[in-house]
């Protein structure tokens, strides 16, 4: 017998109790840490995707430099060097500063190549058109360009966030108090790994969906201008 | 009006343009007609610096560019609002309705405020025959009626010279005359404007002075009439054959 009756009402009833603390996890930090990195990360991505689309050579290099070593080193090891590597020459940074520090850079890098790869999407045509009108490339980057390679950077920037989402689960490994390491600090009470796992695992996917959801939302909506 | 000096402009070891000089008078309309690739599109696009030209000078309304010493963006900027531009595409925002486009220019160049340029916007849209049309996307409108959404788009930045780049070449027949009669409309209020096009007609009934454009110089010039019905120039001769 797989399961007797007494078994299935103590999981039955850790799941019960668990839910509250994981959803407190996710409420209190996992979605909170996922929006304002994505949000720092963003305002970081157009600026590098601006420098290495600028003629400066200075900032183009730069850009390319930071984007280089980010995606190429794994985001776990980003994370410790920032929380456990740092104090070694005097920088102490608090787990949750030091977890919004790293996935802002890491979104910053990835996010970048994609917001580049919009406004290079936008004809150059558009660029003109607003030129012709006398605008300079700050109002037709504002003005212009921007709005239409929000558009198109929709879908694979939502990739970004919901892979965010997941991610934001290694800051466990730096002490943030987040859903899965309160899943895993159950768990070390009662030794129920798979169904604590199994039920930080369903409260991602339900997040995840969700998010899928609005992303629908925001696609529609930033998609009226065009032919469906 | 217009001025234009020694215009050159090299791409790769091309010569496009080989030391153009081009004169428009204020309420004059010029048309440029010649083979493709002759360099007249270029020519018009060096006259609002879309391309820059490598050496020359181009002045309008007494304001004077002179591209040997390489004029910075601000001045560059600047210079572009003197002229408007329609071209061949449209180049319509397609993020914006038909007012939005036209409302555009003044609000984030001149700084009008909302009421100003939506009022502005409103009639040069019912001057183009698109009141009906105001509240629609590019991609709701037909290619003539984007078109001539292109020119008050052009026309609200009130330029001193008006620039047309093949405005016709991507419509269907049916819709040129639509756009064409706009421009007939604007000629005769006494617009400046310089038309690059292959319509022969309108050259012939509109324009104050045709030009024969062809390996990046002026071939010949003159009154339409004389142009198209005494052509001076073999090559002009065969080209208007070769289109008839």
């Amino acid at each position: 017998m797989l399961m007797d009756p007494e078994r299935l009402d103590r999981l039955m009833n850790i799941a019960q109790s668990s839910l509250l603390p994981l959803a407190k996890g996710a409420l209190l930090y996992t979605i909170p840490l996922a929006v304002i990195t994505f949000l720092i990360g963003l305002v970081i991505a157009l600026f590098t995707a601006l420098a290495r689309l600028s003629s400066i050579k200075g900032l183009q290099w730069t850009a390319r430099a930071y984007v280089s070593a980010i995606r190429g080193t794994p985001l776990l090891v980003q994370l410790f060097i920032i929380f456990y590597g740092l104090p070694t020459v005097g920088i102490t940074i608090d787990p949750l500063p030091a977890a919004i520090i790293g996935f802002s850079l890491n979104v910053g890098a990835y996010a970048s190549e994609i917001i580049r790869a919009a406004i290079l999407s936008i004809p150059k045509g558009q660029w003109e058109a607003a030129y012709s009108l006398g605008m300079d490339d700050v109002q037709t980057l504002r003005r212009i360009i921007l709005p239409q390679a929000a558009r198109v950077s929709v879908p694979p920037l939502s990739n970004t966030f919901i892979s965010l989402v997941k991610d934001t689960s290694l800051a466990s490994l730096i002490l943030v108090s987040e859903m899965f390491r309160k899943a895993q600090e159950i768990a070390a009470t009662n030794y129920e790994f798979l169904l604590l796992y199994t039920e930080a695992a369903l409260i991602y996917w339900v997040i995840c969906f969700f998010l899928s959801m609005i992303q629908g939302n925001v696609e529609n909506r930033l998609s009226r201008y065009v032919v469906r | 009006m217009l001025v234009v000096e020694k215009l050159r402009k090299t791409f790769g070891n091309h010569e496009v343009l080989k030391g153009v000089h081009l004169t428009v008078k204020k309420g004059e309309v010029v048309v440029i007609i010649g083979p493709s690739g002759s360099g007249k599109t270029t020519l018009l696009r060096c006259l609002n610096v879309l391309e820059m030209p490598d050496e020359g000078t181009v002045t309008i309304d007494g304001k004077q560019l002179q591209f040997a010493n390489k004029p910075s963006k601000k001045e560059i900027t600047n210079f572009r609002r003197l002229t408007g531009m329609v071209f061949q595409a449209y180049n319509l925002f397609p993020h914006m309705t038909a007012l939005e486009n036209v409302m555009e220019g003044p609000m984030t160049v001149k700084r009008l405020n909302k009421h100003e340029a939506k009022e502005k916007a409103e009639q040069l849209l019912a001057k183009v025959g698109l009141k009906d049309h105001m509240h629609m996307y590019p991609f709701q409108l037909s290619g003539g009626q984007q078109q001539r959404v292109g020119i008050a788009r052009a026309l609200a930045m009130e330029p001193k010279v008006l620039l047309f780049d093949e405005p016709t070449s991507a419509l269907d027949p049916e819709l040129v005359g639509d756009v064409l009669k706009v421009m007939k409309d604007l000629a005769n209020e006494g617009m400046t404007m310089v038309v690059v096009t292959h319509e022969m007609r309108f050259a012939r009934e509109v324009a104050n002075e045709v030009i024969f454009f062809d390996e990046g110089m002026i071939i010949e010039r003159g009154h339409p009439e004389q142009l198209f019905t005494h052509p001076k120039h073999d090559r002009t001769r065969q080209f208007l054959k070769r289109i008839q």
